[in-house]
Formats: structure tokens, C-alpha cells, sequence
């Protein structure tokens, strides 16, 4: 039982972390905020790789594959669409430079 | 049992993705926060091949690669107005992946384990939801089906007969983890999704991604204590917490509640617009009328809107701002919170055009700026800068916060006819004697806008 109070201390633990890291953010990033975060949540693809690499019957496989596949579109594209977004967020002046070039 | 040197690197992982979130608070470091997060996530990816010498090992890095080919090829293709749905599919199939592996790890569930059998049950049901609604989020703001909202006479008791017996088949698989017990759940997941959605209305879909998002986060921890996997456990509830804060945030900004904009259009249709243009006469202008007003300003603000995405016409807007402030005219963008179709959308769209992001300024901060401000000039918006708000109580926006765009001197709509916004009701800025109206597309408007600026 010990174990499952561990797992439900740092639940409640991350719970508040991320209330607090999210709380000061401006609304001026709001949209790659909810992308970048939802990038994170495809860190289920850990799970999809453990469930599918200690899988026995072909079905169990097969399912877990698509687990991976839908996890890693999740992962990989959320990542990518954030990182494009931000880039296109540059400081006062940037565009100036920009055109001198 | 996990090696301790993961259990290390996992943790390594879980800081990444806290830092990456906390960058991602501020324009200057959200890129390098991103780039750390998606280190954290390629480095828990690394240990989990090492740390668990998972069988299969070809078939899952065949599909590794379709998935990131997949990945890349959206994410890269997606047209910046059409981010909202790209977001939703992205969280819809996460959403989707959670609820297979807790379904496929009821097997290993011993049905003494009560709590881990909880946490099964919730990934499958709250996975599936996320998938489904995600999936109608997506048809909806790409416009596949209709955007208004959807209901039908017996969606209410339907709806509310399939969360109980949603929660009736997870006690049942609490007390006995059985699989076919656990596809059941699942498609009686997929279902309250379906449902969840259909009766919201197109402007409010935003707060819903925001809320799936949420729900994905929820149900990846909860997979994560199933596999006993506290990176999961921590990455999830990370997302959890931070989505229902962004969910908050949104709806405080519309100055309604979660509760009524999911449920509204069940309990009475407020979201539901007229959709009819009025004939009450208005007072609208030609290009070099309005460029005039513009020209010869001291200070201007632009109110941009998702009408100004739609039309594509970011880049002719910021080319009309540049020829204003080379004229001496002090010019600012006010961003309503709602501004685009997901909450921030608005600033990426500017973002997109290369509008520096300390020209737009938050409604808060602009706010008390309107009463000293000559010319408002407000491009494919309507509902945010609607007095409605503010004075009828009867308006389905009354108690939405909006810029006070009616307290400046002139005021400038660029709209493409006199039909309501979003919300379906009148504004009545429109019939103001202060107000000029420039009818067209934003597009064409603003060309011949910045032509005409150019002559006068």
C-alpha cells in the first residue's frame, strides 16, 4: 500500500506545480501554451511501448502498435506545431532586422 | 521493477516538461522551454527501450516512425488559422492512445488491486470521451459539419443515461477487470464524447479543447499509475492541472461558466444566434473617407478579429499599421482574450504577419486607453467590442468583458455585411453616429485602404 501513497503524494504534488507554473502565463500565449502541454500528454507513448513490448497474443500487439502510432502523432506533432508557432514570436526590433538584411 | 538509474532519468524527463511549461510563460524563452520539453520527452522514450528491452522491438519502431512521419507532415502542412482543429485532432488521438493502453493493461489489473483498477476504468472512459469529442472539435472548426450547436429531443436524457451507465460499467470493472467489460466502457466513452460536443456552439468549441486537453492530461496520470510509471503519473497531472487552469482562464474571459457552455444549448439555446441582418440604417464611408479619419489621427487602435484571418488579411493589415506610424501615428493592437477561435489565437495569427508581439497589448492593459484614443478600427470583429455586454442584461454576452472601443472618438468597422457575429445578437456600436462603416472583405478593405492612405 505504501506504493500507492507514493503515487497519490506526487499526483497531488504535480496537481499544484501545475497549477502554479501555468497561473503568471500572459494570455498572449495561451494558444502554444495548450499545444505545448498538449504535446506533453504524449508522453503516453511510454506506456503504449511498455504495454506493446510485453505483449503475448498477436491481437495485444497489434492494438499496442496503434497505441504507439496515435501517441507518437501526439508526441512528435505537438512538439513540431508548438516550436513552429514560437518561432514566429520575435521580440520588438526583430522584423527591422529582418528587412535589413 | 524499473532499474533505478530509469527511475533517475524519468525524473530528468518529468523536470524537463515543469521547466518547459514554465518558459512557455514567457514570449522570450517559450521557444527554448518547447525544444527543453521535447528533449525530456525523446530522452523518456530512450530510457523506456533501454530500462524495459521491450519484445517487438521492429514492429514498434515502424510505427515510432509512421507516427512522427505523421506528426511532422500536420504539424508542417497546418495553416496557422487552422491551429485549433490541429490541436484538437493532436489531443484527440493522445486521448485515443491512453485509452488502448489501459485497455490492454486490464490483463495484468489483479482485481485486489482496487485503486489500480479505478485508475483503468477512468483512462478508458475519460480516454475515450477525449478521443470522440476531439474528433467532432475537429469536424466542427474545420467546418465538415455545421458550427452551430446540435441537439435533438432526447439528447439530454440519452446523454445522462450513458455517464450512468458509463459509471455502472466501471464498477463493474473494478469488481471484475475483464476486457470485453473494459471495450464496453470504452464505447460508452466514445459516446458521452459525441454528445459532449454536438450542443456546443462554434465560438465557445475553444473552451472545449482546452477542457479534452485537461481530460487527456487526467487520464495519462491516472495510466501512469496503473503501469506504476511516475513520469506518466507526473507529465499527465502536469497537463491536468495546467488544462483546467487554461479552461478557467478561458471562460472567466467570456464571463461565463464552464457548466452553461457546455450544457447552454441543452438547458435553453442561448448560444444560438439569430443570424439576420437588420435594416436599421447605418452610416457607412468609402476607403478614402475612412483613410482620412486614419490618416490624420494622433492615435489609433486596431481591434482585430477572426474576421481578419478568415480573409487572410494579416499582412496588408500590418502594412497599413507600418504606413500609419510612418505618418506619426501612434497605432496599438487591442487583443480581446477570445480574439481568433482559441483563446491567444489571435497573437499567433499576428505573430504569423510578423506584428511585434509588444505592439498588442491585452485588454486589461489597453482598456483605460480608448477614452483618449481618436480612431478605433475594428477588422472582422464584432461580438467583443459589442456594449451588449456591458448594458443589456438580456444579451447571451452579457457579463463578457470587451474593450470599451464605444468610449473613443470615431470608430471604424470593416465588416463584410450587416450580419450579427458569433453570438448572434445586434451591436449596437454599429448604428452609433460615431461610427463609420467600410464594407467588403477585410482583404480588399485594407488594400484599398493603405492605397488610399497613401494620397491623402
Amino acid at each position: 500500500m505504501t506504493e500507492s501513497i507514493a503515487l497519490l503524494t506526487i499526483f497531488v504534488l504535480a496537481a499544484f506545480v501545475g497549477v502554479e507554473v501555468i497561473s503568471k502565463v500572459s494570455s498572449t500565449l495561451h494558444t502554444p501554451l495548450m499545444s505545448g502541454a498538449n504535446a506533453i500528454h504524449g508522453v503516453i507513448l511510454v506506456g503504449a511501448i511498455i504495454v506493446t513490448g510485453s505483449a503475448d497474443s498477436v491481437i495485444v500487439v497489434i492494438v499496442g502498435l496503434l497505441a504507439v502510432v496515435l501517441a507518437t502523432v501526439n508526441m512528435v506533432g505537438g512538439f513540431v506545431v508548438t516550436d513552429r508557432m514560437l518561432e514566429m514570436f520575435k521580440g520588438p526590433g526583430a522584423r527591422k532586422k529582418e528587412l535589413h538584411k | 521493477m524499473i532499474p533505478t538509474w530509469a527511475q533517475i532519468g524519468y525524473l530528468v524527463s518529468a523536470v524537463c516538461f515543469i521547466v518547459a511549461l514554465k518558459a512557455l510563460s514567457s514570449p522570450r524563452s517559450a521557444r527554448t522551454g518547447n525544444l527543453i520539453g521535447a528533449a525530456g520527452a525523446v530522452l523518456a522514450v530512450l530510457i523506456t527501450f533501454a530500462a524495459y528491452k521491450p519484445d517487438h522491438l521492429a514492429p514498434i519502431l515502424i510505427a515510432l516512425i509512421i507516427g512522427t512521419i505523421g506528426g511532422v507532415v500536420g504539424s508542417r502542412r497546418v495553416q496557422m488559422t487552422q491551429m485549433p482543429q490541429l490541436v484538437a485532432l493532436f489531443n484527440g488521438v493522445g486521448g485515443g492512445a491512453a485509452a488502448l493502453v489501459a485497455l490492454l493493461e486490464l490483463d495484468e489489473v489483479s482485481s485486489d488491486a482496487t485503486v489500480a483498477a479505478i485508475a483503468s476504468a477512468f483512462t478508458i472512459l475519460v480516454g475515450a470521451v477525449s478521443f470522440s469529442g476531439s474528433v467532432v472539435t475537429f469536424t466542427k472548426l474545420q467546418e465538415l459539419m455545421t458550427t452551430r450547436p446540435v441537439t435533438f429531443p432526447g439528447l439530454p436524457v440519452l446523454f445522462v443515461a450513458s455517464i450512468l451507465g458509463g459509471l455502472a460499467l466501471g464498477v463493474w470493472l473494478v469488481s471484475d477487470p475483464r476486457v470485453w467489460v473494459g471495450v464496453l466502457l470504452c464505447l460508452v466513452g466514445l459516446a458521452i464524447g459525441v454528445m459532449l460536443v454536438l450542443p456546443v456552439g462554434g465560438a465557445d468549441v475553444p473552451i472545449v479543447i482546452s477542457l479534452l486537453n485537461a481530460f487527456t492530461g487526467l487520464t495519462v496520470a491516472a495510466g501512469g499509475y496503473v503501469l506504476g510509471n511516475t513520469l506518466l503519473l507526473i507529465a499527465g497531472t502536469l497537463v491536468g492541472a495546467a488544462g483546467t487552469l487554461l479552461t478557467k482562464l478561458m471562460a472567466d474571459a467570456m464571463g461565463r461558466s464552464v457548466f452553461n457552455i457546455l450544457f447552454g444549448a441543452i438547458r435553453g439555446g442561448s448560444t444560438l444566434g439569430a443570424g439576420v441582418a437588420s435594416e436599421r440604417p447605418v452610416i457607412s464611408g468609402g476607403p478614402e473617407d475612412v483613410a482620412i479619419l486614419l490618416g490624420y489621427a494622433n492615435k489609433v487602435i486596431i481591434v482585430p478579429g477572426y474576421g481578419l484571418a478568415v480573409a487572410q488579411a494579416q499582412h496588408v493589415l500590418r502594412d497599413l499599421v507600418e504606413e500609419l506610424q510612418s505618418r506619426g501615428v501612434k497605432v496599438d493592437y487591442a487583443i480581446h482574450p477570445v480574439a481568433g477561435r482559441m483563446p491567444g489565437h489571435m497573437n499567433v495569427l499576428l505573430a504569423e504577419a510578423q506584428v511585434p508581439y509588444d505592439q498588442l497589448r491585452e485588454m486589461d492593459d489597453i482598456n483605460g486607453d480608448f477614452k483618449t484614443t481618436d480612431v478605433v478600427l475594428v477588422v472582422g470583429a464584432n461580438d467583443v467590442v459589442n456594449p451588449a455586454a456591458r448594458n443589456t442584461p438580456s444579451a447571451p454576452i452579457y457579463g463578457m468583458p470587451i474593450l470599451n472601443a464605444d468610449e473613443a472618438q470615431r470608430v471604424i468597422f470593416l465588416k463584410r455585411s450587416m450580419r450579427p457575429g458569433f453570438a448572434g445578437i445586434e451591436n449596437e456600436l454599429l448604428y452609433d453616429p460615431r461610427t463609420t462603416l467600410l464594407f467588403g472583405d477585410a482583404r480588399d478593405s485594407l488594400t484599398k485602404l493603405l492605397g488610399a492612405l497613401k494620397t491623402v
